[in-house]
Formats: structure tokens, C-alpha cells, sequence
């Protein structure tokens, strides 16, 4: 099926929309501020100050923008292939086995240097089987993928509550996590880049698993862009049909994008583990599969705005942490529902709109003297 | 005679926690029946709780509560309308959305109101639905097994839990047995046909979500108003997914949807019942395997091994009027 909407310029495409979109959302929940009786503009100064004012607000940001590049490209690179892994929570979850695995076993012995990459592999590994089995199902059996991944989020919760209440957990301990890990389980913080620029960090989780996003950014880049994989796959969520007809194998893109896509999730794993807490305790994704959701609608499943998104989510994060009222946090929950619902569901609604005012400066401009409006 | 009250006891609960499972699943019925896949059916019914909740401690009135349950209910029903018909959005999406910001505005909304950390109020007596005794139920309380059954098992519950059972028939009825139940499958299955037909497809999709908001209301209202005295943050707990779960296993019809509801609803309350004690032969079962074993039976139904659930065609594709 066509899209039945005219061309836009691609700025209009790419950059007005989606930020009218995010307005929108914005002001709505200011309006929720509003109706909880604070000041929505004193709000959101407070939290651009807390997220960006000082050099410690920084350093947090990108944490909390680390796990949400990871969990946003999960979302978006299965969206290439035309399937919605709402299962990206889940799977960073199962992820944290893999960290805790090896971290609990080598981090006695080895460096971090040497621990965080078998970790990496570890945490994508657990990360990526766990999307195996609904990716099978989707592409064998016909099974909905978005109901078996909702499945897998809960089957993977009960999973690690039971790993974490019993085998993981260390016998003199009451609470449900694995132990701390010593050092050679501890990643390196880049607040030094922070302090480099004259920003002053007094602790702060900012660790090297940002620099291990960003490269995965760049790798879902290349992937879906550069490869040929990668045009197998973005021609099936173009047209299922078309690409069955070209002779590509169904099972083995859906198969091999799930896994990426749970891979993804499963590295988010080592930022608040291996970054932050050293340890592996229940609930640590809290959420931030979800986010991924959000963000990568937001980003355009692209990885420029991927990041860019994480970071605005990051920022959320943090500087709602700062906010004067202690609700903050699930104030960023209402925004993050905002933004799915107006830069994702809602996303054609404004288009109409601005396309009469594209038409009206130059017809050309959206394609109407070319192609007459889709025939 | 303990291992006979036991089990009693068991079905009783299995009763109680079933029903917001039933309210649910059948609230999905109607919307996934018409074409509309709702993941959203938790954040109703977590708004719906709140809302009731929020309204019986105000007004001082269960029946108030419950009509603000469905109330709001219906407002985010008909949300995911606007996202998913009008403006033709992804289905799935808008349901994500609508369970974000029903989790984070009852929180929110409940601290600045009530402030007492996202809970509301505790409810009295007649701001709650309270039990209701069956005719006769004290009186045949002696008689052996059944008397037990009739007074322990039948008789006591909130009005809800009636009304819960009595809409599996009425669905029933009006999905199979009224022009409107007809109309509601055929444009689940084939949209194009019915606007053929003269049928607004539009105005019959959001009849559709107005009974689904209804029902999710009152599975809100169950929960903070009859089950629970008050509204605690995050209360469905992920209810809304297993009756969406219940729903597949049910194949989309009314009475296989009792019928499943009833059975994830008795293993929830085995995994409680059974909390530490050893069973025979298999020895000690984790709580966590009977937790997830809605979500795996749900999984294994849906790869095809036990019968196949073959959805309404028409789910989750927005319909484009051919012009």
C-alpha cells in the first residue's frame, strides 16, 4: 500500500514534523504540570539547569542517554525490518544474566579490559536468544510478534527473580542481588572527558559503555544502510511480498533481525551493571526497554537521531530528578507516553496540514504538479 | 474434610482474582473483534482503578466511582480511537502510549490530590463494593460439600463478580445474536465489505472501544473498589497482559475467554496457595514457574502446538477508503 500523503521536502520530513510533534507533546504535559499545580515553564528550567547547569548533570545525562542509545536502537532496527520488538525490555533484562555470568566468574582474575569484552559478547549473546524464540515463531509458525515478545518481557522477569532470589545471590545476603563485583568487573568513567571541557563531576556513573553505543550506532548504520543484509531486510518492512518475489528468505531476515535487535538490548545490560551498581540486582532495566520505544520514534529509527533522541530522554531523566516535586520521575513517564502517542501514533496528524501550507507556497515543492497527488 | 476446604478456598480465590482478568479479556474482545489490537487494555484499566478509587473517596459513593471509572476509561478508549481510526496511527503504538501515561498521570495525579505517595484514600464501607450474601447461604451453611459450596464458593462476593459472569452471556449474545455483533465481526474481518454495505466503518470501530473502555473501567473499579479498599500505585501489575494473553488462548470467543480467565486466574492463586510448600513427587515448585506459566502457555498456543489462534483478519490494519 502506498502512503497516501504527498512528498515533503525531507527537512519538513525529517525535522519539522517530528519536532512539532514533540512540541505538541510537550504542551500537553505541561498542562498535566498545570493541573498538579506547579509552574510548567519554572519546571522546565529547572530541569534543562539540572540536566545541562553543571558539569555532575552532564555526566548523568549521558549515563542515562548510554542505556537509552542501546535500547533505542533495538526498537529501531527491527522497525526497518517492519516488526515492533516491544520485547527490548525483557531482553535487556536477560542481558544482565550474561554480565553477571561472566563478571562473577573472571572478575577475580582479570582486568576490565579483558572482562568487558567477553561480557559484551555475553550480555548480546543472551540478549539475542532470547528474541530467537519469538523471531521463530513470527517467521515459522505465524505467531504475532508483538504479543509473544510482550510474553517473553514477563516470562524474563519471572526468570531473573528466580535466578536472583536464589542461585545468584550470595547465601549471607537478604536482598535479591548478585554480589559487587571487584574491580576487574568495574568499567571505567569517562567524567575526565567531562573535566576536560571545565566541567566539574564530583561522582557520577558516566562510563566507557557510552563510547561502546556510539559504536553500535554507527554499526546499526552501517548494517541497515551499507550492507546487503541490510537491504534484504529494509525491503521486507518496505513490502513483505516484493521481497518473497526477489527470492529472500523470510525466516532468515526476521530471524537474524530479532537477534540483532535483542543483541542491542542485551549490551544495555553493562551500563547501569558493569557502570554504575556493580552488580546485577532485580528490576535494573526499570523501564528502559520501554523508553527505547519512545526514542526510537522519535529518531526517526535513524541512529543520528537515535542519539540525539537518548540524549533528550537522558536529559529527562535527569533533570526531572532535579524538579522541586518529588513525583518527578513519573512525570518523565507521562512525557515519554506523550511522545509515543504524538511522534508515533499520532504522527500523520499535522501532516495534512502542513502539506496545504507547503501547497500553498509552491505546488512543486510537495510533488503536486509532478505526479498530480497520487494519480 | 481440611484437603475439601482447602480446595474451596482455592476455587474461591481462583473466583476473586479471575474476574478483572474477565472484564479485560472481554473488553479486548470487542476491540480486537472489530479490528483494533488494544495492548492499552492494563493502562485503562489502571486508569479506571484510579479514577474510581479517587472519585468513591471524594464523593462518598461506590456507584460515583464506579461511573468515573468507566468515564475516564472510556476517554482513553476513545484516544487510542482517535490515534488508531481517525488518524489511521499504528494500533500497538497508541496502546504503549496510552499505558505510559495512564501509569505516570495516576501516580502523579494521586500524590498532588491525596498525598499519600500515590495511593488514594482508604475506602469505607459504602464506598466499596462489599459482599453480598446469596439468599439462604447461612441458613445450608452445614450441609456437607454442598452447602460449603454454595455459601463459601457462590455466595459473598462483591456485585462485580455477578456482573463479571453475566457478561460472558450478554457478549455473547450481542456479538452473535444482534445486528450490531455482526456488523462488529465483519469489520474485524473484511472493513471494505461493510462500507460496501452503506456501514460507517469509523463509527462502528469506536462503538467498539466505547464497550471496550466500559469494561475496562469497571475491571479498574473491581480492583481499587471491591478486591483492594483504595487505589495503590501500578495495582493491575501486569493484569492487563495477562487478559490480553487470555484472550489469544480463548481464540477471541466470549465463553472460551471464562473459561481461560478461570484457569490463569486458578494458577495464580495455586502459585499463592502454594508458596513453599512442597507438592508431591515434583517436590518443591518455584513461585516464579507458576507466575509465568500463563505467558508460556500463551506462547506455546500461539506457535500452533495446542490448536491454532488465528486472529480477526482485519487486526491492527487501519482502514483507507478507496476513492
Amino acid at each position: 500500500m502506498s502512503t497516501p500523503y504527498a512528498r515533503l521536502p525531507g527537512w519538513a520530513d525529517y525535522g519539522l514534523i517530528p519536532l512539532i510533534n514533540l512540541l505538541v507533546a510537550f504542551v500537553v504535559a505541561g498542562f498535566v504540570v498545570l493541573l498538579v499545580g506547579e509552574n510548567p515553564f519554572r519546571a522546565a528550567v529547572i530541569l534543562v539547569e539540572g540536566a545541562f547547569g553543571r558539569g555532575q548533570g552532564i555526566a548523568y545525562t549521558l549515563y542515562y542517554a548510554t542505556t537509552f542509545i542501546f535500547t533505542g536502537l533495538s526498537v529501531a532496527v527491527a522497525v526497518h525490518c517492519g516488526l515492533f520488538n516491544i520485547g527490548t525490555e525483557g531482553q535487556a533484562y536477560m542481558g544482565g544474566l550474561g554480565v553477571a555470568i561472566v563478571c562473577l566468574s573472571f572478575d577475580r582474575m582479570l582486568p576490565w579490559w579483558l572482562t568487558f569484552p567477553l561480557a559484551v559478547f555475553a550480555s548480546a549473546a543472551i540478549g539475542a536468544l532470547w528474541a530467537l524464540i519469538p523471531a521463530y515463531l513470527q517467521a515459522r509458525r505465524g505467531s504475532h510478534i508483538v504479543i509473544t515478545t510482550i510474553m517473553f518481557n514477563f516470562i524474563a522477569a519471572s526468570i531473573m527473580v528466580y535466578l536472583l532470589v536464589g542461585p545468584l545471590k550470595p547465601l549471607a545476603s537478604q536482598a535479591p542481588q548478585t554480589r559487587l563485583f571487584l574491580e576487574g568487573g568495574r568499567l571505567p568513567k569517562l567524567n575526565w572527558v567531562i573535566e576536560l571541557f571545565g566541567g566539574k563531576v564530583r561522582s557520577a556513573p558516566f562510563n566507557v559503555s557510552f563510547l561502546l553505543a556510539l559504536a553500535m550506532a554507527f554499526g546499526m548504520w552501517v548494517l541497515v544502510w551499507r550492507t546487503r543484509f541490510g537491504y534484504e531486510m529494509r525491503t521486507y518492512g518496505f513490502s513483505p511480498k516484493a521481497a518473497r518475489y526477489a527470492g529472500i528468505s523470510e525466516t532468515r531476515v526476521i530471524v537474524l533481525i530479532m537477534m540483532v535487535s535483542g543483541a542491542f538490548a542485551g549490551m544495555m545490560a553493562l551500563n547501569p551493571t558493569m557502570g554504575d551498581q556493580h552488580n546485577v540486582a532485580i528490576d535494573f532495566v526499570s523501564g528502559a526497554g520501554f523508553v527505547g520505544i519512545a526514542v526510537a520514534l522519535m529518531g526517526r529509527s535513524h541512529p543520528v537521531g537515535i542519539v540525539l533522541a537518548a540524549i533528550l530522554f537522558g536529559m529527562l531523566y535527569q533533570g526531572g530528578a532535579e524538579l522541586a516535586f518529588e513525583i518527578s520521575r513519573d512525570m518523565i513517564v507521562i512525557i515519554q507516553g506523550l511522545v509515543i502517542l504524538f511522534a508515533g501514533a499520532l504522527e500523520h496528524m499535522f501532516r495534512p496540514a502542513i502539506e496545504a501550507l507547503f501547497a500553498s507556497f509552491s505546488p512543486r515543492a510537495v510533488g503536486l504538479a509532478a505526479s498530480g497527488k497520487d494519480g | 474434610m481440611d484437603s475439601f476446604n482447602a480446595i474451596v478456598q482455592v476455587l474461591d480465590s481462583t473466583i476473586r482474582l479471575s474476574v478483572p482478568l474477565l472484564f479485560a479479556c472481554l473488553a479486548g474482545l470487542y476491540s480486537e473483534r472489530a479490528g483494533i489490537f488494544d495492548i492499552g487494555l492494563e493502562g485503562k484499566m489502571l486508569a479506571g482503578a484510579f479514577a474510581g478509587a479517587a472519585a468513591a473517596a471524594v464523593f462518598h459513593s461506590a456507584l460515583i466511582g464506579l461511573g468515573m471509572a468507566i468515564l475516564i476509561s472510556v476517554g482513553f478508549a476513545l484516544v487510542h480511537g482517535f490515534a488508531s481510526i481517525t488518524h489511521r496511527g499504528n494500533q500497538i503504538v497508541s496502546g504503549v502510549a496510552i499505558n505510559f501515561i495512564a501509569a505516570g498521570s495516576t501516580i502523579i495525579l494521586g500524590q498532588a490530590w491525596f498525598q499519600q505517595g500515590g495511593r488514594t484514600p482508604a475506602l469505607g464501607a459504602d464506598e466499596r463494593f462489599s459482599p453480598i450474601t446469596l439468599p439462604g447461604a447461612d441458613a445450608v451453611k452445614d450441609v456437607p460439600i454442598l452447602g460449603a459450596l454454595y455459601s463459601e464458593l457462590l455466595s459473598g462476593h462483591s456485585i462485580l463478580v455477578y456482573l463479571a459472569f453475566l457478561m460472558v452471556p450478554v457478549t455473547w449474545w450481542v456479538l452473535f445474536r444482534t445486528r450490531f455483533g455482526l456488523r462488529l465481526r465483519a469489520v474485524g474481518e473484511n472493513p471494505a465489505a461493510v462500507d460496501t454495505a452503506g456501514i460507517s466503518v469509523t463509527w462502528l470501530r469506536y462503538r467498539a472501544l466505547i464497550c471496550t473502555g466500559v469494561l475496562t473501567g469497571i475491571a479498574g473499579a473491581y480492583l481499587s473498589m471491591a478486591q483492594n479498599g483504595g487505589f495503590v500505585k501500578d495495582m493491575t501489575a501486569g493484569k492487563g497482559y495477562i487478559a490480553l494473553a487470555a484472550l489469544i488462548f480463548a481464540k477471541w470467543k466470549p465463553v472460551n475467554a471464562m473459561f481461560a480467565c478461570l484457569l490463569f486466574g486458578f494458577l495464580d492463586a495455586l502459585s499463592i496457595r502454594l508458596q513453599g510448600t512442597p507438592l508431591p513427587i515434583i517436590g518443591k515448585v518455584p513461585v516464579q514457574f507458576m507466575q509465568a506459566l500463563p505467558y508460556v502457555l500463551t506462547v506455546v498456543l500461539l506457535a500452533g502446538f495446542i490448536g491454532k489462534a488465528i486472529p480477526p483478519k482485519a487486526g491492527g490494519v487501519p482502514y483507507v477508503k478507496e476513492r
